[in-house]
C-alpha cells in the first residue's frame, strides 16, 4: 500500500515527486514511457515566462510568477541550465502600443516586476537582428530560458534518491476507489494507494474522469518547432514574442538555455493526444511567422524539427488540488503554458496539500542536491585535465558536436534514474543533439548502452520498446 | 606545451597523404592527430571496390586504399596519435587536443594541415515532416552499422538522395539481405557518379526516381512508411502525386558538409559555396601556415583526387616551413557561368607549380557544352564535354607557360559555355 501514487513523470510529476519526498511517506510514480520527460515536457519552448500573459486572478498567473521567482535558485541547486535572458513582446507600426500597454498592466497586476515599453532605439540596441518593422516592444527583463529536460530529470533524480519508487512502462488503464483505498490498474500490475496525484498531462482528463464526477476535458493543441545550429544561437539574446492571440502566445524566436536558436510554435487543435507529427505547412507557417520578428530566419541552419502537445483544459486554467467529490484524489491537470515555469511552484503547494491530507511529517534527512553533473564542454582546460586525472574516460570524446565524453555517458547510465535509451542519453548529456544529429555518435552511444547495461545491441531502443535501431545481423535473412 | 613543425588534423586519406608528402619534402617533426581508433578515416567503412584507379591504376577497396598510405606512414615512422580529438585551434596555430592517455594537451605548430573531412547532412536540414521514430539514418551511419559492426539497421528500405554513399548503400544493403525499394532524388539528375548508378542500382533492379522526394515520415516508434511525392522544377512537391511506400528504414544521402568547426574557431575564411576554407594555389587558407585539403576543403567525388590534393598541401606546407614565406596571391580565380566554385580561389604566381590543377563543380547538367578558361579576356582553354553534372568533380590543368605568357594577369575565369 502506497501513501501516494503520482501519475506521470513529466516536469509537473517530477517536481511534485521531489517535493513529496520531503515527507515521511511511501511514494510511487507511474510513467507509461521508459524514461521521465518523454511527452510534453520534452517538446516545448523552454521558456520561463515572466508572467504578464495570464489573466490576473487565475492559477496560471499565480503559479507562473511564483515559479519564475523560484527558478534561479532551484536551477542552481539542481544543476539545470537556466538564464534570465529577458523577453520582448514586439509590435509592428500598425499595431501601436495599446495592446502592449494592456499586457504591461496585466503583468503589473500579476506581480511581474520591471516591465516597461520601449521604442526602436532601445529595441535595436538590445536586438539588432529584429525585423526593421518592429516599432515598439514590452520589455520583461525577468523572462528566462531553461533546459526543460534537466528541469524534469533533476527533480526526478532528487525524488529517486529520497526514496520515491519509479515504475516505467506502467501505463494506467483504470482506477477504482474501494473502501477509501485507490486501486490502480496498470501495465506493471495493481497498485493500492491512499492518495493519487494526477500529473498525467494530456491524459489527465481520463484519470480525473475515472474517479470524479466533476468531468474535465483536455483539448490537445499541437505546437511545431524548428531548432537551429548553435552557430546562429546568438541571432537574438532575449526571447522575442509577437502579440498574443486567442490561440496562445504565438510564434517566438529565442535562444535556448543550451545555446541553440529555437523558432515556434504554431497552435493546432488536435483530436489525437499523441499526434506529435510535424507537417510541412506547420513548419512553413512557423518560419514565415518568425520572419515578422527577425529580419532573416537562417533556415539553412535548421538541425531538426519537432512537435509537442499542449494539455489545454477547456476551462482555460490549471486545475489544481483535491477533487471535491473524491477525497485523496489530487489534480495537477490542464498544465499547459506557462506550465514549465509554474511546475516548481505547483509542486510545493501540491506536496503541502497532500501531506496535510495524510497528516504526514517532514523527514529528518532529505538530500536536496543531485549527484554532480559534469558538462565537459563548458569547462576550462584546467578543469578538464583535473577530471581526466581522476577518470580517463573524460579523455574519450564520443559526441564531437557537443563535446560529450565517455565519462559523461557512463555517468548518465549509472546515476539515479539512469538513462536506458539513446534518447535518454541525449537529454541527459546532449550527445546527439548537435549539428550532425547523432550521425557520428549514435552507433557509439548504442554500443556504450549495450555494454554498460549488459544488453545485446539489437535490444537498444531510441525511446520505446518498438523503437530499436538494429533489426538483425548482416545476411541473417539470406 | 608540445612544439611541432607540422600538425596534420585528421588521419583519413587527406591527412595521411599530406603527412607523407610533407615528410618526403623534408619535414620530419610531424604529428597526425586522428579521432578514431584506426588511421584511414571513413575509407575503413567503404568496403566496396573502385578506389585507386587513378592513383594506383588498380581497383582497391577503401580499407586497401587506406592501407597503402598507413603502411607508408608506419614505414617512414611518421608520428601519429589515435583516439585523440582536437577540440580547439587558434590563429597562432595552437592546438588543444584530448585523449584517454594524456588528457588535455596543447601543441604549438609552425604549420597546420586541416584534413578533418566532412559530415552528412541530417534530416533536420531538409525539414522532412513527420514523427521522430527510429529507423532514420544517414547513409554513412548505416554503413558503419553494416560494414563495421555487422548489424542490419532495417529490412525494407527507402533511400532519399542519390549521392554516392546512398547508391553504394543501396547495393550493400541488398547484398546483406535487405529489400531496397527505391532511391529518390529531388533533383532531375543524380548527385552520384554514373558508374555507381549502373553498378549499384541498375545491376540490382533498384529504381531511381528522379525529381521525387519524401514528404512525410510515418511511424511513432519505428519508421512504418513514407510519403513519396514528385516535385516540380522548383523542387516543390506536386499535389496529387503522393504515394505511400511501406518501409521500416529511411536512409538519407542528402549531401555532405565539410567539418570546419575548428577552422572557424581559428578564424579561417570560409567559402559559403563549398563550406570549406578559401585557399590559394598552395592550398593555404587565410591564416598563413594553415593549409587545407580533402573533403574539409570541398567535397570530392573520388578519393584519388583527395590524395593528389593532399600531396600538394603537404608539399606546400613543407615549402612554407622551409622558407617561411607566405603566399601573396595576385590572381583571382573566378567561378564563371555554370561553375559553382573553384579550388583554389586565389593564385600567387610567384609560387607556381609546373602545372596548376583547378578543381571545380558545375551547377547544373550540361550536354555537349564547353569548359573554357579565360586568362583575363583571353581564352586559353576550350574543350567540349559530352556531359557535365554536379555529381562529378571537374578539373582543368593550367601549365606554368600560360602564366608566363600573361604578364599583369588579374583574373582567371572558368566557365561553361557553348561553342
Amino acid at each position: 500500500m502506497f501513501d501516494t501514487i503520482i501519475i506521470g513523470a513529466g516536469v509537473v510529476g517530477a517536481n511534485i515527486a521531489a517535493e513529496m519526498a520531503r515527507y515521511n511517506l511511501k511514494i510511487g510514480l507511474l510513467e507509461k514511457n521508459l524514461d521521465v520527460c518523454e511527452e510534453t515536457s520534452k517538446a516545448n519552448s523552454g521558456i520561463v515566462h515572466s508572467g504578464y500573459d495570464a489573466l490576473p486572478g487565475t492559477l496560471k498567473a499565480k503559479y507562473n510568477v511564483l515559479g519564475s521567482n523560484m527558478m534561479e535558485s532551484l536551477c542552481k541547486r539542481l544543476q539545470v541550465p537556466y538564464r534570465r535572458n529577458g523577453s520582448l513582446i514586439i509590435a509592428h507600426k500598425d499595431q501601436g502600443t495599446e495592446k502592449l500597454e494592456e499586457l504591461r498592466k496585466q503583468g503589473v497586476a500579476n506581480g511581474v516586476e520591471k516591465l516597461r515599453i520601449i521604442g526602436q532605439d532601445e529595441i535595436f540596441t538590445l536586438e539588432p537582428n529584429l525585423n526593421p518593422d518592429v516599432t515598439y516592444a514590452l520589455y520583461a527583463p525577468t523572462g528566462g530560458i531553461v533546459d526543460p529536460f534537466q528541469l524534469t530529470i533533476g527533480p526526478a533524480e532528487i525524488a529517486c534518491q529520497n526514496g520515491v519508487k519509479f515504475f516505467f512502462d506502467a501505463a494506467v488503464t483504470g482506477i477504482t476507489r474501494e473502501q477509501g483505498v485507490f486501486v490502480i490498474q496498470s501495465k506493471k500490475g495493481v497498485f493500492r494507494t491512499k492518495t493519487i496525484i494526477n500529473a498525467a498531462g494530456v491524459f489527465s482528463d481520463d484519470i480525473n474522469n475515472w474517479l470524479s464526477n466533476d468531468k474535465k476535458t483536455i483539448k490537445p493543441r499541437k505546437g511545431e518547432y524548428c531548432l537551429f545550429d548553435k552557430e546562429v544561437g546568438n541571432l537574438v539574446s532575449s526571447t522575442i514574442f509577437q502579440l498574443p492571440t486567442a490561440a496562445g502566445k504565438g510564434v517566438l524566436v529565442t535562444p535556448t538555455a543550451e545555446g541553440n536558436l529555437l523558432v515556434g510554435p504554431n497552435s493546432l487543435e488536435k483530436y489525437d493526444k499523441e499526434d506529435t507529427m510535424t507537417s510541412a505547412e506547420g513548419l512553413d507557417y512557423v518560419l514565415n511567422t518568425a520572419s515578422k520578428s527577425v529580419a532573416n530566419v537562417p533556415t539553412r541552419f535548421i538541425i531538426t524539427g519537432f512537435a509537442g502537445i499542449r494539455a489545454s483544459e477547456i476551462g482555460g486554467d490549471f486545475v489544481l488540488g483535491e477533487a471535491k467529490d473524491v477525497p485523496g484524489f489530487f489534480n495537477a491537470l490542464g498544465i499547459e503554458s506557462p506550465g514549465l515555469s509554474a511546475a516548481p511552484a505547483i509542486a510545493v503547494d501540491m506536496a503541502k496539500w497532500v501531506a496535510e491530507y495524510l497528516h504526514a511529517e517532514l523527514k529528518k534527512v532529505y538530500i536536496d542536491k543531485r549527484e554532480e553533473l559534469v558538462r565537459f564542454e563548458q569547462l576550462s582546460n584546467e578543469e578538464r585535465q583535473k577530471l581526466f586525472l581522476k577518470n580517463p574516460d573524460y579523455g574519450r570524446v564520443i559526441c564531437r558536436c557537443e563535446l560529450v565524453t565517455l565519462a559523461e555517458i557512463k555517468n548518465a547510465i549509472h546515476r539515479p534514474l539512469g538513462a536506458t535509451t539513446v534518447d535518454g542519453i541525449k537529454r541527459r548529456t546532449r550527445a546527439g543533439s548537435g549539428r550532425c544529429q547523432g550521425g557520428f555518435c549514435s552507433p557509439k552511444v548504442l554500443d556504450i548502452l549495450a555494454r554498460e547495461l549488459g544488453k545485446d545491441p539489437r535490444e537498444i531502443e531510441k525511446f520505446s520498446e518498438k523503437s530499436t535501431f538494429l533489426v538483425g545481423f548482416d545476411k541473417d535473412m539470406l | 606545451m608540445i612544439n611541432k613543425d607540422l600538425v596534420v588534423i585528421g588521419g583519413g586519406p587527406a591527412g595521411l597523404a599530406a603527412a607523407i608528402s610533407a615528410h618526403e619534402n623534408g619535414i620530419k617533426d610531424i604529428l597526425i592527430i586522428e579521432r578514431e581508433e584506426h588511421l584511414g578515416g571513413i575509407l575503413n567503412q567503404c568496403i566496396h571496390n573502385g578506389f585507386g584507379l587513378h592513383t594506383f591504376k588498380e581497383e582497391l577497396t577503401g580499407p586497401e586504399y587506406a592501407m597503402r598510405y598507413v603502411e607508408k606512414v608506419i614505414e617512414e615512422k611518421i608520428p601519429y596519435v589515435l583516439e585523440t580529438m582536437v577540440i580547439d585551434l587558434d590563429e597562432d596555430k595552437k592546438i588543444t587536443a584530448i585523449n584517454e592517455k594524456e588528457g588535455v594537451m596543447e601543441i604549438k605548430a609552425k604549420a597546420v594541415i586541416l584534413a578533418m573531412g566532412c559530415r552528412e547532412r541530417p534530416r533536420g536540414a531538409l525539414n522532412i515532416p513527420g514523427y521522430r521514430p527510429s529507423g532514420i539514418y544517414s547513409a554513412g551511419t548505416a554503413q558503419k552499422f553494416v560494414n563495421i559492426d555487422g548489424f542490419l539497421p532495417g529490412r525494407n528500405i527507402v533511400i532519399l538522395g542519390s549521392g554516392d554513399i546512398g547508391l553504394i548503400m543501396a547495393r550493400r544493403l541488398t547484398l546483406e539481405g535487405a529489400n531496397v525499394k527505391m532511391v529518390l532524388e529531388i533533383m532531375p539528375y543524380s548527385g552520384g557518379l554514373k558508374r555507381n548508378i549502373v553498378q549499384c542500382l541498375n545491376d540490382y533492379n533498384i529504381p531511381l526516381r528522379l525529381s521525387h522526394t519524401v514528404t512525410k515520415i510515418y511511424g511513432k516508434d519505428r519508421v512504418e512508411g513514407v510519403t513519396v511525392s514528385a516535385v516540380d522544377e522548383h523542387m516543390k512537391p506536386i499535389p496529387g502525386t503522393e504515394e505511400y511506400v511501406e518501409c521500416d528504414t529511411l536512409l538519407l544521402s542528402v549531401g555532405l558538409i565539410p567539418e570546419n568547426e575548428l577552422s572557424r574557431k581559428a578564424g579561417v575564411y570560409i567559402n559559403p559555396r563549398t563550406q570549406g576554407p578559401i585557399v590559394s594555389n598552395t592550398l593555404e587558407t587565410s591564416i598563413p601556415g594553415v593549409f587545407a585539403c580533402g573533403n574539409v576543403l570541398h567535397v570530392h567525388d573520388l578519393v584519388d583526387y583527395v590524395s593528389m590534393e593532399a600531396e600538394a598541401a603537404g608539399k606546400h606546407a613543407a615549402v612554407y616551413l622551409n622558407s617561411h614565406e607566405e603566399a601573396k596571391p595576385d590572381v583571382t580565380v573566378e567561378a564563371g557561368n555554370g561553375v559553382r566554385y573553384t579550388v583554389p580561389s586565389y593564385i600567387d604566381t610567384k609560387i607556381l607549380d609546373k602545372i596548376l590543377t583547378v578543381r571545380f563543380r558545375v551547377s547544373g547538367v550540361y550536354e555537349n557544352q564547353y569548359i573554357s578558361v579565360y586568362f583575363d579576356a583571353k581564352r586559353l582553354y576550350h574543350k567540349q564535354k559530352r556531359i557535365l553534372t554536379p555529381g562529378e568533380m571537374e578539373q582543368v590543368l593550367l601549365p606554368n607557360a600560360w602564366f608566363a605568357q600573361s604578364p599583369g594577369l588579374k583574373t582567371i575565369r572558368i566557365c561553361v559555355e557553348g561553342e
